[in-house]
């Protein structure tokens, strides 16, 4: 007689109990804030961009994800401080296992991960995130690519100095590191 | 060199007993041992420098230690030595990070942003022999960069770590001491002086060595990282020195070319044509698609089925009427040349073939007869005691034959002799005699001068050489007066001829009186052999040459034409050449650009260039050059294959349907074993001496100039040597011109205004660059070398 009420004892307890289920896609949850998620390229404080297209993320990377090909900036079109800047940045989700070997490599703290996890689509083509997609957008002070350099003469200005640089911009969030 | 016993001593190295040749440096004798040793500015091209100090190691000589570590990439083994290196002396070891720490402290930190990183020594060994922190907190020295040296060489001084392997080549392998050492301590830099840039036709080869990233070139400038690269060992198609190189790609781009490592033939150079000229493979000449005249005049894209058998068609209603001629040009591998050769007896069913796209002679014809089993080779060069340039300027036509010569000029005093106009570069680099001559009357001078006196001297000696351009052919006589002198003073001859498929196309029988193997057109016994082996009869009579070919075309006497690579502007009169071309009834161009011919075309069948081939160039030497395909498909087919299917649409069989058949198809004709005799022509009537306002017209190529495979390079461009008319002093007053004033040169076609310099030049002769920008002599004067021109200031 009492097994029934027995055999129901998990599921009444459970009843009166906090849900741990995620109420996605109604509700959109935060991720735990070093969650590896959607790749971004960030910028420095003027909109220049960081990365200098060295590769290293692609060299770093287990699954073959990432593919950049670097560029020569000119006077007349600059997209980052100094001589080389990532001409074409392609990241394929496809393969991504979100390792985060990549943005350890990065050299120049272009390329970090945002809390973005919605990493789905009907088809191959558009999961390949090219550069515009992954560019941190333009901020308040920010200013689009090919632009002369803001904030100093030369690249040593941004690097050795970016911090300080970066508090004079913007108060929080100063490059769009931690867009969702 | 001879291979007497050469004395040999004994010494330990790391424990190991070793024998070495006395003599041998230090850091070699570890590599046998394979023992590596760090090391920076060693090359074994090179002279020892010890300028890095990067290859310390312990010695101890008869029992005592020496009281320093020492260079081994300068010291020479000696009897006895005791030698420890990093590995067993700990010494050594503090010592090789000591010097490392030293080299990094202003090395800049620009791995991420250096063309060099992941193949650059310094990396490497900053990883085996560094420490993994540094002790350095000052500020780093810093200079501006990159700072371009040339158009094409981009320093970068932060990076240099002052080893000298670039100023050691510039000065001892090209002899172009542009770049050098500047200042001292820790200001000390590379640099140009400052009004004269670092003009050089190597100087890619410093990019090359240099072991770090401070020289880099600006077409490779940030293209791509040495993982991203598929490398495929090549074969340089630029000139008939069939250098090795390596050819890297992504993504179905040529990136970069590099000397590949072959000590008989390049060593490990190459001039910057073959390093730098490959963006031809994209530029928007290409042609990728059958094209097809339609009714419009216009060139239109279609299938290849459909292009085929218009061109069958074409060709076979040609045949039938008065014939077809085939124009095979001097850029085709041996397999492809073959199919020429074959495609016209077989095929067309005649002899009217030739590869020869530039000025040519019957005479010439019969010298190359002679010249079918070569002899010499590149170490025959360098063994030999004396050498004559005749046809050609070494520098400007044959890079690494230059680079070779000026090795022994250098190494043992060869004595060189050239034949030539005036003082250039390369006769002033390899110390040469230079034999001047008005323009035409060289085969006379060669005449006079094999009499007896210094130059039969010379080339008595025992090794001597005899290197003929294939510019000899402009000048009627000069391949006897050549062949006079060879039997005379038992010197030998080898036949330089500047494009790289020029040898494998006479070799193979793509020329009017031979079949492949050099078997006569008109030995019966040789020609049945090419019967009984393509299972046709072939004509006894010879055919045609180039010029002949298309001036039959022209009258009327040929209807059709199957022409190759060439360019009727490097004939010897372009405006001939043209009308053949125009006039011919039917005209099939085989391309891999559009060219003047294509213009001209019926049907344009798109053929592949080298990186998306197979095949083997036959260099200068006679030595084959076999390749491979660098790059997949492109939807493009070598010639063989092409001319195999039309052949096919025309109903007949070449089996060269792929490079090896085609291959496999000719050796099984094996060489002709026959002799034949010298060319004996008088030379031809010397110019007139020049009158009142006109002078006697020298010309020829330079290395860098309007080449068709030198399209798109911005870079390499800006490093040729800029178009000069050139004149001696007496003559430049006489005709009234002035130095750095400009000078026309014409004739009745047209007119070249260039810029005058003077040099050392015969009097009443001018000099032009042959196809340089603002000077294409050809086709604007419709004259050549030895011709009579007016010249006049302005
Ligand atoms: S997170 Fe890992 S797998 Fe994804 S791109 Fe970066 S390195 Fe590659
Ligand atoms: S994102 Fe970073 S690691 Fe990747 S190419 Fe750009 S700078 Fe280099
Ligand atoms: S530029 Fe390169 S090759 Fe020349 S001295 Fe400096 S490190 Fe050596
Ligand atoms: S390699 Fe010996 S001193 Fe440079």
């Amino acid at each position: 007689m009492f097994d029934f009420f027995k055999g129901f004892g998990v599921t009444f307890s459970t009843m009166f109990k906090k849900v741990v289920t995620e109420e996605y896609p109604e509700d959109f949850p935060p991720a735990a804030p070093r969650y590896h998620g959607r790749h971004q390229l960030n910028r420095h404080p003027d909109g220049l961009e960081k990365c200098v297209g060295c590769e290293l993320c692609a060299w770093a990377c287990p699954a073959d994800a990432i593919f950049v090909e670097g560029g020569d900036n000119t006077e007349e079109a600059r997209f980052s401080p100094g001589e080389r800047y990532g001409a074409d940045y392609q990241i394929n989700y496809l393969r991504c296992i979100g390792c985060g070997l990549c943005i350890e490599a990065c050299p120049t703290r272009s390329l970090t991960m945002t809390n973005f996890y919605e990493l789905a689509d009907d088809n191959r083509q558009d999961l390949i995130y090219t550069k515009e997609q992954l560019l941190a957008p333009l901020l308040p002070g920010m200013e689009q690519p090919p632009h002369p350099m803001r904030l100093g003469k030369d690249e040593q200005d941004y690097y050795v100095q970016g911090p300080v640089l970066a508090r004079q911009g913007v108060e929080s969030d100063p490059v769009g590191e931690q867009v969702r | 060199m001879t291979t007497t016993e050469t004395e040999t001593v004994t010494l330990t190295i790391d424990g190991i007993e070793v024998t070495a040749p006395k003599g041998e440096i230090l850091i070699r004798t570890c590599e046998r041992l394979g023992i590596i040793v760090p090391r920076f500015c060693d090359h074994p091209l090179l002279e020892p420098a010890g300028a890095c100090r990067q290859c310390l190691v312990e010695v101890e000589m008869g029992g005592r230690p020496m009281p320093k570590p020492q260079a081994s990439c300068t010291m020479t083994v000696a009897d006895g030595m005791v030698v420890k290196t990093q590995h067993t002396s700990p010494v050594a070891d503090k010592a090789q990070q000591g010097v490392m720490e030293l080299l990094l402290i202003n090395h800049p930190l620009d791995c991420p942003i250096c063309d060099k990183g992941g193949e650059c020594p310094l990396q490497n060994q900053a990883m085996s022999t560094g420490r993994t922190d540094s002790r350095f907190v000052e500020t780093k020295r810093t200079f501006p960069k990159p700072l371009p040296i040339s158009s094409q060489v981009l320093l970068d001084r932060e990076r240099c770590v002052l080893c000298q392997r670039c100023t050691r080549f510039s000065d001892e392998i090209a002899g172009d001491p542009f770049i050098d050492l500047l200042e001292r301590g820790a200001n000390q830099q590379i640099g140009t002086a400052e009004d004269k840039p670092f003009q050089s036709y190597f100087s890619g080869n410093t990019i090359q060595i240099c072991p770090v990233g401070a020289l880099t070139s600006a077409a490779y400038r940030f293209r791509s990282r040495p993982f991203d690269l598929k490398s495929t060992p090549s074969v340089c198609e630029h000139c008939s020195s069939g250098c090795a190189s390596r050819t890297d790609t992504r993504r179905g781009q040529v990136m970069r070319k590099l000397a590949g490592n072959d000590p008989e033939v390049n060593e490990e150079w190459l001039c910057d044509k073959g390093r730098f000229a490959f963006r031809y493979l994209g530029a928007k000449q290409r042609i990728t698609r059958p094209l097809l005249r339609d009714e419009s005049g216009q060139l239109v894209e279609v299938s290849w089925t459909e292009a085929l058998r218009v061109a069958a068609e074409g060709l076979l209603a040609a045949r039938g009427n008065r014939g077809i001629g085939v124009l095979a040009g001097g850029r085709l591998t041996r397999e492809d040349a073959y199919a020429y050769a074959k495609f016209a007896r077989v095929a067309a069913g005649t002899h009217d073939v030739d590869f020869r796209a530039r000025p040519h002679s019957a005479e010439e014809l019969a010298f190359l007869q002679t010249q079918l089993t070569p002899t010499v080779t590149f170490a025959a060069v360098e063994a030999a005691p004396s050498v004559l340039t005749v046809g050609m300027d070494l520098e400007e036509e044959s890079g690494i034959l230059f680079l070779r010569v000026r090795k022994a000029v250098r190494k043992h005093g060869q004595r060189v002799f050239t034949l030539g106009q005036w003082s250039t570069p390369g006769v002033e680099k390899t110390h040469a005699t230079l034999i001047k001559s008005v323009p035409g009357a060289e085969a006379s001078v060669l005449r006079e001068l094999s009499v007896g006196g210094e130059l039969v001297d010379a080339l008595s000696a025992t090794g001597s050489v005899i290197l003929v351009g294939d510019r000899a052919a402009e000048v009627p006589g000069l391949h006897s007066a050549v062949a006079e002198l060879a039997t005379r003073t038992g010197a030998q001859v080898a036949w330089v001829p500047r494009r790289a498929g020029d040898r494998g196309a006479l070799e193979v029988g793509a020329v009017p009186t031979l079949l492949p193997g050099g078997r006569p057109v008109t030995d019966a016994a040789a020609r049945a052999e090419v019967e009984r082996a393509w299972g046709v009869t072939l004509s006894a009579e010879p055919g045609r040459s180039t010029d002949e070919i298309l001036a039959a075309a022209a009258s009327g006497a040929l209807s059709g034409l199957v022409v190759g690579g060439v360019d009727p502007h490097d004939l010897a009169d372009p405006a001939a050449a043209l009308a053949g071309l125009a006039n011919v009834g039917f005209l099939v161009s085989l391309e891999i650009m559009t060219s003047a011919v294509t213009e001209l075309a019926d049907v344009v069948l798109p053929v592949a260039p080298d990186a998306h081939r197979a095949g083997t160039y036959v260099n200068w030497e006679g030595r084959h050059r076999p390749f491979a395909p660098s790059l997949d498909g492109g939807g493009v087919l070598p010639d063989c294959r092409v001319l195999d299917t039309l052949a096919v649409e025309m109903d007949v069989d070449l089996f060269t349907q792929t490079p090896s058949a085609a291959a496999g198809d000719l050796d099984r004709l094996g060489p002709y074993t026959g002799t034949f005799t010298a060319p004996t022509e008088r030379p031809g009537s010397t110019p007139r001496p020049a009158q009142v306002g006109s002078a006697v017209l020298a010309t020829w190529r330079q290395l860098l100039d309007d080449g068709a495979l030198q399209v798109d390079e911005p870079a390499l461009a800006g490093t040729a040597r800029a178009p000069r008319v050139r004149a001696n002093a007496a003559t430049a007053e006489r005709l009234g011109l002035t130095e750095g004033g400009q000078a026309s040169v014409a004739t009745d076609r047209g007119a070249i205004t260039l810029p005058v310099e003077l040099a050392d030049l015969p009097d009443g002769v001018v000099w032009l660059p042959a196809h340089s920008p603002g000077s294409q002599v050809r086709s604007t004067l419709g004259v050549g070398h030895g011709a009579l021109v007016r010249v006049t200031a302005g």
